[in-house]
């Protein structure tokens, strides 16, 4: 007898907790992996990616409302070919910002950050007019809503479930795709060695403006599974940024292991302690125990051993 | 006097800018601008010490803070929780349930001035606090970051973070700090009522002062020896190191002056503005200080202060009027910056103005034959380091 619950509550407390913890790591897990792509090969800060994920969350929104409008019937369905739209969409976006902003920024990091924060600035203005100030949600299939309990005392969430599903496929892929085939092995020798790789004929600029336009598109998907869980505001994008940098710095920047690993114990680590305090001093502990960790260990966890 | 005219000053034209930002703080708007768009000028300024701030850290040592809201908001709060124990004194805090607390702590159910309130009943400690809280913060952090070599990027991130954990923290721990609204109804000043016109037109000129004094002091941090490591740390690190000096110590001093002077600024907003709040704190505050600092010319001193008026008045301007506009704008402002005026204002007046200039001060005999002995650090210097990096 802990705090006046018994074991058993201690045991479903946990098990839903830990849940919760996992809903929020499929969100950061999936904003990081595109951020690991852009900044953790690319080494390009880009203070946009959260309104990346707000693209794909009002285009989740979009077509939603599209499909309820008009092909009512197609509602069961839509959200899985809404998740594509939702990556495309932003992956187009990428691509434009790519060439228009960030190659002329590669050799200087910096400054893409405040770049790129103008750019964020000017996407949510854009999102705000469009779409208005208020928040706004998708309807939501109804075999996304509703929840699974496999004893009584515990309650998951489908959609919770469902946005794990997606999470697991989306790593899967982003880790085939760079180390598996050659469009990654391209990435990786043009972000390793830029000179050498165009020497040896790889378009290196047409590799920077995919890979850039694939960590957009995964943070399009990244909004796609938020509006299951949460609403989506102008704003929503930047509230996510701070955390997703702190992730993929503290995982170490060029590992995507790295990257899985600090996603999954930040957003644990934050729900677990959100239950003992209230919801800020949660938050503070979890960023505070972050840096002193980064303190000691200043490449990250998993840092790779690359001689600079 | 010849050393100060090349040092302190700049030479010629380090002493014309001085001079003309002068007349301009303390003759030209005063007498063109009623008491409440001086005010605002005012606030505008405390908002320069930040941005001058950022131009020795980010400009010249090549370390991009982005907490700088972090110390200018421990300043203001210094300032703020003195200002406010004079403003709750038992007889007109007669009507709470515990009179002599201040308002928002009665509201929380606080009962007693917390410990770390207490000291601040005294306007000395107050003074020494603006200097000294945010110079042992800004040690720590630097300390812990600079010994172990984060730099960079990875700085820019964590300092960010910090600013996001103690916005955090002042909006949790709202019967310690006021919460969201922050620290408000400020009166007087050890009995001197700062609300009154005479009073701000006082603490306008106390703001410009201590601006003037904050530019000299960094102009002379900047042309010491001190100076020109700092400007090798930014462009080899590694060399400066191998030369033997402590990088790391060079660094954290850096860090922690920029802190105070960031911290004179918050407390100056404090007093004429007469609230301080967590949204001079965060993330967004501090990036915009940098914007101020980059719109400027992050390498000059004088053209941070034109940064910070331009661009705040830029901004209450427009969100006046044209509010959405504004966000496109500030956005706009920040890519074209970097992308096409990487040295700012200050880089304009180097292409374009500074010839004529130079060429109508040679004609009228002023300072002529005499260079300035100390190396500018100019438009092309900064982009050929720019070519360098990496």
């Amino acid at each position: 007898m802990l705090l006046g619950y018994s074991w058993s509550d201690w045991g479903s407390i946990l098990v839903m907790q830990g849940f919760a913890g996992l809903s929020l790591f499929s969100v950061l897990l999936l904003m990081a992996l595109g951020l690991a792509i852009i900044f953790g090969q690319m080494g390009v800060i880009n203070m946009a990616h959260g309104e990346f994920m707000t693209i794909g969350a009002y285009t989740i929104y979009v077509i939603s409302k599209v499909t309820e409008q008009y092909f009512p019937a197609f509602m069961p369905y839509y959200f899985v070919v809404a998740i594509f739209a939702a990556f495309a969409i932003a992956f187009i976006v990428g691509y434009f910002v790519e060439f228009i902003l960030i190659r002329h920024l590669y050799k200087r990091p910096l400054d893409t950050l405040l770049a790129t924060w103008g750019l964020s600035l000017i996407m949510q203005q854009i999102f705000r007019s469009t779409f208005g100030g208020r928040e706004v949600s998708p309807t939501l299939p109804d075999w996304l809503m509703g929840s699974w309990s496999p004893t009584p005392s515990i309650d998951i969430p489908i959609n919770g479930l469902f946005v794990m599903a997606i999470t697991i496929l989306v790593t899967a892929a982003v880790i085939i795709s760079l180390y598996k085939s050659r469009w990654g092995l391209k990435v990786r020798a043009t972000t390793q060695n830029r000179m050498m790789a165009g020497a040896v004929g790889i378009n290196t600029q047409k590799v920077d403006r995919m890979t850039f336009a694939v960590g957009c598109g995964v943070a399009g998907v990244a909004g796609a599974a938020f509006t299951t869980i949460a609403s989506t505001g102008p704003t929503s994008g930047s509230l996510y940024i701070v955390d997703t940098f702190l992730v993929v710095v503290f995982g170490g920047a060029a590992s995507l292991l790295g990257t899985v690993a600090s996603a999954f114990s930040i957003s644990q680590a934050q729900s677990i302690l959100t239950f003992f305090m209230t919801n800020a001093m949660g938050k503070v502990v979890t960023l505070l125990t972050i840096i002193v960790i980064l303190m000691l260990r200043p490449e990250g966890l998993f840092a790779s051993k690359v001689r600079k | 006097m010849s050393t100060f005219y090349e040092r302190w000053l700049g030479g010629r034209q380090g002493a014309l800018g001085l001079l003309v930002l002068s007349l301009l703080i303390f003759a030209i708007l005063p007498l063109f601008l009623d008491i409440f768009r001086l005010n605002l000028v005012g606030k505008y300024l405390t908002y320069a010490f930040a941005a001058v701030s950022l131009v020795l850290l980010w400009g010249h040592g090549g370390i991009l803070s982005l907490g700088q809201g972090v110390f200018f908001g421990l300043g203001g709060y210094c300032m703020a929780m003195f200002l406010k124990l004079e403003a709750s004194d038992p007889i007109s805090t007669a009507k709470q349930t515990t009179p002599g607390i201040p308002d928002f702590m009665d509201w929380n159910q606080v009962t007693q001035l917390p410990l770390f309130w207490v000291p601040f009943h005294s306007l000395t400690f107050a003074i020494i606090a603006i200097f000294v809280v945010p110079a042992i913060f800004a040690y720590i952090i630097g300390a812990a970051m600079f010994k172990r070599r984060v730099g960079g990027v990875y700085f820019a991130i964590i300092t960010q973070a910090v600013a996001a954990i103690l916005t955090i923290l002042i909006v949790g721990q709202q019967g310690f700090t006021g919460g969201i609204n922050g620290i408000t109804d400020l009166k007087t000043m050890h009995g001197w009522d700062i609300n009154t016109n005479s009073a701000k037109y006082i603490l306008y000129y106390v703001n410009g002062l201590l601006l003037i004094g904050v530019i000299l002091l960094s102009k002379f941090v900047m042309t010491s020896k001190f100076g020109r490591l700092l400007l090798a740390m930014r462009d080899k690190e590694d060399r400066v190191r191998f030369s033997g000096y402590d990088v790391a110590n060079y660094k954290i001093f850096i860090f922690a002056l920029a802190a105070v002077i960031s911290a004179i600024g918050g407390a100056m907003f404090t007093l004429q503005v007469g609230f301080m709040s967590p949204s001079f704190v965060g993330i967004v505050p501090s990036i915009e200080m940098v914007i101020l600092a980059a719109v400027g010319g992050r390498m000059s001193l004088i053209g941070a202060v034109y940064g910070a008026l331009l661009v705040n008045y830029g901004k209450t301007a427009f969100s006046e009027s044209f509010p959405q506009l504004w966000l496109f704008l500030m956005g706009g402002l920040f890519i074209a910056v970097v992308m096409f005026f990487p040295n700012g204002l200050a880089g304009l007046y180097q292409t374009y103005v500074k010839p004529h200039v130079d060429g109508f001060l040679d004609k009228v005999g002023i300072g002529g034959k005499k260079k300035a002995a100390v190396a500018k650090v100019t438009a092309p210097a900064v982009a050929e380091k720019e070519e360098a990096a990496k």
